[in-house]
């Protein structure tokens, strides 16, 4: 844990300290974050496709539920899917509602013993919390990078800001985000099993994202940064069209602090465990219909060497026995005393 | 089994949503905001630098003030007295929504509620 | 190696410091390292068997040799470092599941306290969770640019030998059951992880006897125990003459390896030698005899159960090739299967792909005495008996008196893989309310996709770890118990030969009042056979409630 906030606290500091030579501004305002962006998506599309390059060898769902049978009994459509249709609901219910984390529950042992079971949506809420904060936050964004600004991005800016609290208006997901990151990085702390198996690669990210949360929160609301000077940026990385040096210099050492933060979550998510995101869409536990027995799924690599051991060597083993037991054989016993081939 | 085609037709639906700014711009910076001082005013309430960024406070406060507290005495910067209004203070000077208001708002896609109650200056209606 | 008293063991689960207790280690799990007692491990694989299968799979089952588990001397090849990092890389390659579970996990935990075994240990390394977490830091460091970077930081550490044996206790404390991959975010299976782990050790000749012997036997003669054609027959045959006696019927049905039956019907094999499987068996038969059913039972392939799944996918695919390769012989149009846990998940998500060629002339699966098409069956022409005899029982064809079940007060035990693995849920249940009266569901959290494994699964039956099986089965006998003294249940019923066996020791140990039967059995009780007797027991030979003389 300690290495992972010393590292979040050391690019802080780069990048603060960076901002303020004369020139890197441009460095670590247009160089790094492109570089970064590519990186992201680069490194992103090579890990999914490294996942592809392996095959499915085997149709291997979890089947959450009764599966297709017979046409009188229900089948859980959604938790035990047999045709693709209902796989990509199951997907959908996965990726977009977390359902599989929703059926969590805590066990204890009590004393008789006695062990019970009980719901536990907490991690669930906390971390579709977040995750949804956290996308509808990047939409939000794109403010800052569309010009013009596409409708429904206003729309989410509206609704983010209803409550109309402040100005510049609180956006609710900032609450929430922080709230649940919050709560991520405490369950971490405070829940001896989760902390038991937690280190470096479960903190850092968690550093990271909590403070780039930070430093967009302390530049809306506490350390203002000229806005309009921020959108020729973001425009500009976007059009290849860069603004002018002295734009650059309206700009803030806040904002660059928060860039390179970003662009360090864009390169070190391809190579961590944030790549959840591609994996989701991959897992062989989820996305295949439980029709195993219905289509023939192909192994590329199914060896037909391997065959069974033949019914002829093991009648060969045991014909003797077979015909005294009455059992039919293919080839009746030799004559006496006439060795077997 | 691979399934190489959906996995491919996933990654480019990922990098288009992800370079979704890129071309939605089409290369195109669009207009850059006009930022125009009012003319023949040397001095506002507070620097530049803290206006275009801070503005809002100062107008948030105002209004707590003059409308929650009923506190409507004047605004005082170097012996130089304004009037605690949207309306009549700072539109005194800064006298055009669309130049002084809506040209950088709707270039970062701020959208104030300050015309919700406030009738926009005649000359924009 | 003596285990405590039941009475003991459930003090001990509830207030030793665990990790289910709230003691929390004060060591990494790094510098934790295992040591090997008796009780804890199960015995290697004796050489010869290794051998038999080094014969068929040159390699793959690590050289045939003597070994000891507790001995610091485990006679590894001296290169078995580079054979599991070739045998990794191979394997990251084969397997897709094998890469994304390798890269995916978030660590949140949400597997934690699913696992059976850590129910019952409170071992942190039984943690689904950790339990990957054993075989991944190795991962990270011999496959990832994190891992090799910054090492221990990142949780990557090098294969040693006493890695070598963190892998051997836990990945044999695991019954690849699946619950835990119910609850992954990602669907992470640790059934996956552990048999990549099983197919690695067995690479450098770490394996157990209790799994190898009977996946040799079961090559050679059929069947797990080694039974031959002639004794296999036998077993059957005096079944026979216990269904006379409860029922007054001779039964004339039963043949061996016959030519030209319409289906090929394939148990695990212990039904036909152990109790209280061979109940079971029984209610097969009558079943069967009810129906007049054209069927035959294989000597050759006698085995439903598939050891070879505990080792590699090699081996696995190798055992499960009898039964397309018999049905074919026969001529069969298609192959019902018995009551198995194990068996299933082969059958169901494995045998198609593995042996799919073997299979030519077999029709699409159609109960000869209902006309229902199995469509969910249509392309491995295999029905599970619980889909037969439900589907029988849905259109009236059985004469069914439930009142036979009286004397039983039952509850249901979903198996791992026919819950998790296959989706075999309601079926039995459906036969169970048609068969008896007193039927009652465990508590939701332990039934259905969420149920609980016997504890001894996956190779993990035999005596040599008896108190970690009585842990791991825990939850589930603890549910048991629920019912038990909420409804006076005393019977579980189950479709798993495995559970038959492993439940049978548990409830003597956790519940001793409760019994354990196939869900056949009660179907064999409750049928009126034509010209039976006035039945006064059950199969068992035990009194019916209410009939007696």
């Amino acid at each position: 844990m300690k290495h992972s906030f010393l590292a979040v606290i050391a690019l802080v500091l780069v990048a603060m300290l960076g901002a303020q030579v004369p020139g890197l501004k441009s460095v670590f305002g247009v160089v790094i974050p492109w570089l970064a962006f590519v990186i992201f998506l680069g490194g992103f599309a090579y890990r999914v496709l490294q996942w592809g390059k392996s095959p499915v060898p085997f149709r291997i769902p979890t089947t959450s539920g009764q599966g297709k049978s017979l046409d009188w009994i229900k089948q859980d459509k959604y938790d035990c899917p047999a045709t693709g249709a209902q796989v990509i609901i199951r997907m959908i219910l996965e990726i977009f509602a977390f359902r599989s984390l929703f059926k969590n529950t805590k066990s204890e042992v009590h004393s008789g013993p006695k062990l019970t079971y009980e719901s536990s949506k907490w991690l669930w809420l906390a971390g579709i919390t977040f995750h949804y904060c956290f996308l509808i936050i990047v939409l939000r964004h794109m403010r800052l990078f569309t010009n013009p600004m596409p409708a429904f991005i206003a729309a989410l800016e509206f609704g983010d800001g209803f409550l109309q609290i402040g100005a510049p208006t609180v956006y609710i997901t900032d609450l929430l985000f922080v709230l649940a990151l919050s709560f991520l990085f405490l369950r971490r702390l405070v829940n001896a099993k989760v902390r038991y198996i937690s280190f470096a690669a479960d903190y850092f990210p968690l550093f990271l994202i909590l403070s780039i949360g930070i430093t967009g929160i302390l530049m809306r609301y506490f350390v203002r940064v000229d806005v309009v000077s921020i959108k020729q940026l973001a425009v500009g990385l976007t059009t290849m069209s860069l603004p002018a040096a002295d734009v650059m210099d309206k700009i803030g050492t806040m904002f660059f602090i928060h860039l390179f933060l970003v662009c360090t979550l864009m390169v070190y998510f391809p190579y961590s465990k944030l790549m959840h995101l591609g994996g989701i869409f991959l897992s062989p536990t989820r996305n295949l219909a439980n029709n195993s027995r219905m289509v023939r799924h192909i192994n590329p690599w199914n060896d037909l060497k391997i065959k069974p051991h033949s019914y002829a060597g093991y009648e060969d083993d045991f014909r003797e026995y077979m015909v005294n037991a009455g059992l039919p054989v293919e080839k009746e016993l030799p004559k006496a005393s006439e060795p077997e081939a | 089994m691979y399934d190489g085609g959906k996995i491919i037709t996933g990654l480019i639906i990922f990098i288009g949503l992800m370079t979704f700014p890129v071309w939605h711009n089409g290369g195109n910076a669009g207009v850059l905001p006009k930022q125009e001082k009012p003319v023949g005013k040397t001095a506002c309430v507070k620097p530049t630098v803290e206006m275009r960024t801070s503005h809002m406070l100062l107008l948030n406060q105002w209004r707590d003030e003059a409308l929650r507290e009923e506190n409507r005495k004047p605004f005082t910067v170097d012996g130089q007295d304004y009037e605690k209004s949207l309306m009549v203070g700072c539109m005194n000077c800064h006298t055009d929504k669309k130049k002084f208001c809506d040209e950088c708002h709707l270039y970062t896609a701020v959208k104030p509620y300050c015309w919700d109650c406030h009738f926009p200056p005649k000359e924009n209606l | 190696m003596a285990i405590p008293k039941a009475k003991e063991l459930g003090v001990n689960v509830a207030t030793e410091p665990s990790m289910m207790t709230g003691a929390i280690p004060k060591k990494h799990w790094m510098d934790n390292p295992v040591t090997f007692k008796p009780g804890n491990y199960c015995y290697p694989g004796k050489k010869s068997i290794v051998e038999y299968h080094s014969k068929s799979f040159p390699g793959l089952f690590g050289v045939p040799r003597e070994w000891e588990v507790e001995s610091d001397d485990w006679k590894l090849p001296e290169n078995w470092q580079k054979i599991i990092f070739e045998g990794m890389k191979e394997r990251l390659g084969k397997f897709r599941s094998f890469k994304i579970f390798m890269d995916c996990c978030v660590r949140c935990g949400a597997c934690a306290d699913k696992c059976h075994f850590f129910l019952g240990t409170g071992d942190p390394k039984n943690m689904p969770v950790l339990r990957a977490e054993l075989i991944r830091s190795v991962y990270r460091n011999d496959f990832t640019a994190f891992g090799k970077l910054f090492g221990r930081v990142a949780n990557a550490r090098e294969m040693t030998f006493a890695v070598l044996k963190e892998w051997f206790m836990y990945f044999y404390q695991c019954t690849e059951c699946r619950r835990c991959s119910v609850f992954c975010p990602y669907g992470i299976d640790t059934a996956e992880i552990t048999m990549m782990a099983r197919e690695l050790l067995h690479l450098v000749g770490v394996n157990t006897n209790w799994i190898l012997e009977p996946a040799a036997n079961s090559n050679r003669t059929g069947n797990h125990l080694g039974l031959q054609p002639h004794t296999f027959k036998d077993n059957a045959e005096f079944l026979l003459d216990d269904i006379e006696t409860a029922t007054g019927i001779r039964i004339n049905s039963l043949t061996f390896n016959r030519k030209g039956a319409e289906i090929l019907f394939i148990i695990p094999s212990a039904d036909v030698f152990a109790e209280p499987g061979i109940f079971t068996f029984m209610g097969y038969l009558l079943l069967f005899d009810h129906i007049g059913l054209d069927y035959t039972i294989s000597t050759y392939a006698s085995e439903g159960g598939n050891f070879g799944s505990f080792t590699n996918n090699e081996l696995m695919k190798k055992l499960n090739g009898k039964m397309f390769a018999e049905a074919e012989r026969i001529g069969a149009k298609w192959i019902l299967g018995g009551e198995c846990g194990h068996m299933w998940r082969v059958v169901h998500q494995y045998m198609d792909t593995m042996n799919g060629e073997l299979r030519k002339t077999l029709e699409v699966p159609k109960s000869p005495i209902t006309g229902t098409v199995f469509e969910n069956a249509a392309s491995s022409k295999m029905v599970h008996i619980s889909e037969f005899t439900a589907d029988l029982i849905k259109h009236g064809k059985l004469k069914i008196d439930k009142r036979r079940n009286d004397h039983r007060c039952v509850t249901f035990h979903d198996s791992c893989n026919p819950a998790r693995g296959m989706g075999l849920i309601d079926e039995p249940r459906y036969i169970l309310e048609n068969v008896c009266n007193k039927f009652y569901e465990m508590p939701e959290n332990t039934i259905r996709e969420q149920t609980f494994c016997c504890g001894s699964g996956t190779g993990l039956n035999t005596g040599e770890i008896m108190e970690l099986r009585m842990r791991g089965g825990l939850p589930r006998a603890n549910a048991v118990k629920y019912v038990e003294e909420k409804h006076g249940v005393d019977m579980l019923s189950c479709v798993c030969a495995i559970d038959r066996a492993t439940l049978l020791a548990l409830m003597e140990y956790w519940n001793p009042n409760v019994g354990v039967c196939g869900v056949s059995e009660l179907v064999g009780n409750a049928l009126i056979m034509d010209g039976e007797q006035a039945r006064e027991t059950d199969l068992r030979g035990e009194p019916l409630a209410g009939m007696e003389g």
